[in-house]
């Protein structure tokens, strides 16, 4: 069973952030960058905010990510959710990406387990519209 | 002040405000010209001489339905702030203000007109921006699970705590305890009910959540040379922006890539200096605040933005009662968008107009300047700096 249902809604991407959703389906997690600078960007963009560039490319997320922020979703503000309360809503921030955070969940973990900081790893769910959906676990400490 | 923009608002105008669905005998067209003939006849203008209208947030009630309604003579200017979150609020006042400040027209009326009950819950699923696909998968919904991690972001980074927060919603309620349009006019809040109120989206609780109403709020805005012809007491307008930063077109109803550094914020400190250098003033100045409240920790963010307090020192600075009338900073005095009515901010402007004339149900005495923010954290934010 996927952390969230996959009766969620999943508004359609357009032509510039399509791409990403791609290589999810490739349990592929990469972000757009620059294809002349090089500077990462999230969510996708036609034109790199940095030198203007049109030309894209797709780099490799790190191996792990951290908690940058969270909250835990006691009230449901679509039916879909109703029965899965409560649940988390956390942003992910990656090593060496400033300013870059993706939109996630943590599975198998209570609401006291997270706290920003965190390390934690991707694990690959289905999501609404048969998307594959980046969702991440904690990272066991040594 | 070096300064100004010779415009003003001249007058003012609102419905009657009710809880979301409240209002079912009435469309929210008619609940716009409600509000507008209301803000018409107070600034005593005939409602023919309205030439301009302007909104935010894709208000439905677009100029071609309301000059007909209004038997508008002729009609020369319109514009809408983009986005939503009620960042526009303020930023509606300065298209008023720079199309009559330019001549393209002479009484341009700001509006919003908002039925919940009869559109959507801003408390239910929207999809606010082309984002979304990035968050509603994720469960990321609605406003309140938008703006709690802004809030668990200054609370790790400063110490702010629930107590902090629970302060803006008792201070908020107390004035809507004075205000007999306030939809919580008669429902009287503690910190104990606060404390222990449901969770809605951590650290968020149910009353650090604003309302979900149905109302309409109008302002009618022209040049200071033709309000001196008018009846009316009218109130200038100092300075009004729209402002943003890099990066903040992901904000709260986007995908959440704002600035590490600035990310607990309301994206406003740019504007913030902006508005009072245009102003010619600075907070010291500033007699009453209207902050944009659709969640507490907007307004901690908001004191922080427009230099009220230093940045991390919001919860200190509300814990020490300066948002109650004694208070350095008297903060939404009619109740705001947590207590009064979600009028999605335009209400506040509203209030901020009211203390300029000495008119509001807890007036600051002797109050010369106020301050009114816009939605914060989203883009395009706004403000607004009204005297007297």
């Amino acid at each position: 069973m996927p952390y969230l249902p996959t009766s969620l809604p999943f508004p359609s991407p357009s032509r510039d952030t399509s791409e990403f959703w791609q290589y999810c389906a490739e349990r592929c997690l990469k972000f757009q960058a620059c294809g002349e600078c090089r500077i990462p960007r999230h969510p996708p963009a036609p034109i790199c905010p940095h030198c203007q560039s049109k030309l894209i490319s797709w780099i490799d997320a790190p191996s792990f990510g951290r908690i940058f922020s969270y909250t835990v979703v006691f009230s449901a503000s679509h039916d879909a959710v109703i029965n899965d309360l409560p649940y988390n809503v956390v942003l992910v921030e990656f090593d060496g990406m400033d300013d870059l955070r993706l939109v996630s969940n943590v599975v198998d973990a209570k609401p006291d387990e997270l706290a920003i900081g965190r390390e934690v790893v991707v694990v690959w769910e289905m999501g609404p519209n048969n998307q594959l959906l980046p969702r991440f676990k904690l990272r066991k400490t040594k | 002040m070096s300064s100004r923009t010779n415009t003003c608002i001249a007058g003012i105008g609102e419905s009657r405000y009710t809880k979301w669905g409240g209002i079912a005998d009435q469309s929210e067209l008619s609940l716009a010209c409600d509000a507008i003939l209301a803000a018409a006849s107070d600034a005593g203008i005939p409602p023919a001489a309205i030439d301009g209208f302007a909104s935010f947030s894709e208000d439905r009630n677009e100029p071609a339905l309301l000059m007909n309604a209004l038997g508008i003579d002729e009609l020369r200017f319109t514009g809408m702030v983009w986005g939503g979150g009620g960042g526009g609020s303020c930023g509606a006042v300065a298209l008023a203000e720079a199309a009559i400040k330019s001549g393209q027209a002479n009484h341009v009326i700001v509006f919003r007109s908002l039925c919940q009950g009869q559109s959507f819950r801003f408390g239910q699923f929207h999809p606010w921006t082309d984002h979304a696909c990035f968050t509603a998968p994720f469960g990321m919904l609605a406003p309140p699970q938008m703006f709690a991690p802004l809030v668990r972001r200054h609370m790790h980074l400063y110490g702010t705590q629930p107590e902090h927060l629970g302060e803006v919603a008792l201070s908020c309620r107390a004035y809507a305890n004075r205000n007999p349009r306030a939809v919580m006019y008669d429902q009287a809040l503690t910190m104990e009910d606060y404390l222990t109120s449901r969770i809605i989206a951590d650290p968020l609780r149910l009353y650090d959540c604003c309302l979900e109403s149905d109302g309409a709020a109008a302002l009618l805005v022209t040049s200071m040379e033709r309000a001196r012809d008018l009846k009316c007491k009218p109130v200038e307008i100092l300075a009004a922006q729209q402002g943003s930063r890099h990066l903040w077109g992901t904000g709260i109803l986007g995908g959440h890539n704002m600035p590490s550094n600035t990310y607990a914020s309301g994206n406003a400190a740019d504007l913030s200096r902006d508005l009072y250098g245009r102003a010619g003033v600075g907070p010291e100045n500033i007699d009453v605040v209207q902050l944009y409240d659709a969640f507490t920790g907007m307004v901690l963010f908001a004191l922080e933005d427009f230099g009220f307090c230093k940045v991390g020192e919001s919860g200190d600075y509300v814990a020490g009662g300066n948002l109650a009338l004694s208070g350095a900073t008297p903060c939404n005095t009619s109740g705001g968008i947590l207590s009064e009515a979600y009028i999605h901010g335009l209400n506040l402007v509203v209030e901020g107009v009211r203390q300029m004339r000495g008119d509001s149900c807890s007036q600051v005495s002797d109050a010369k300047l106020t301050l009114i923010s816009g939605g914060e954290s989203v883009t395009p934010t706004s403000g607004l700096i009204l005297g007297i």
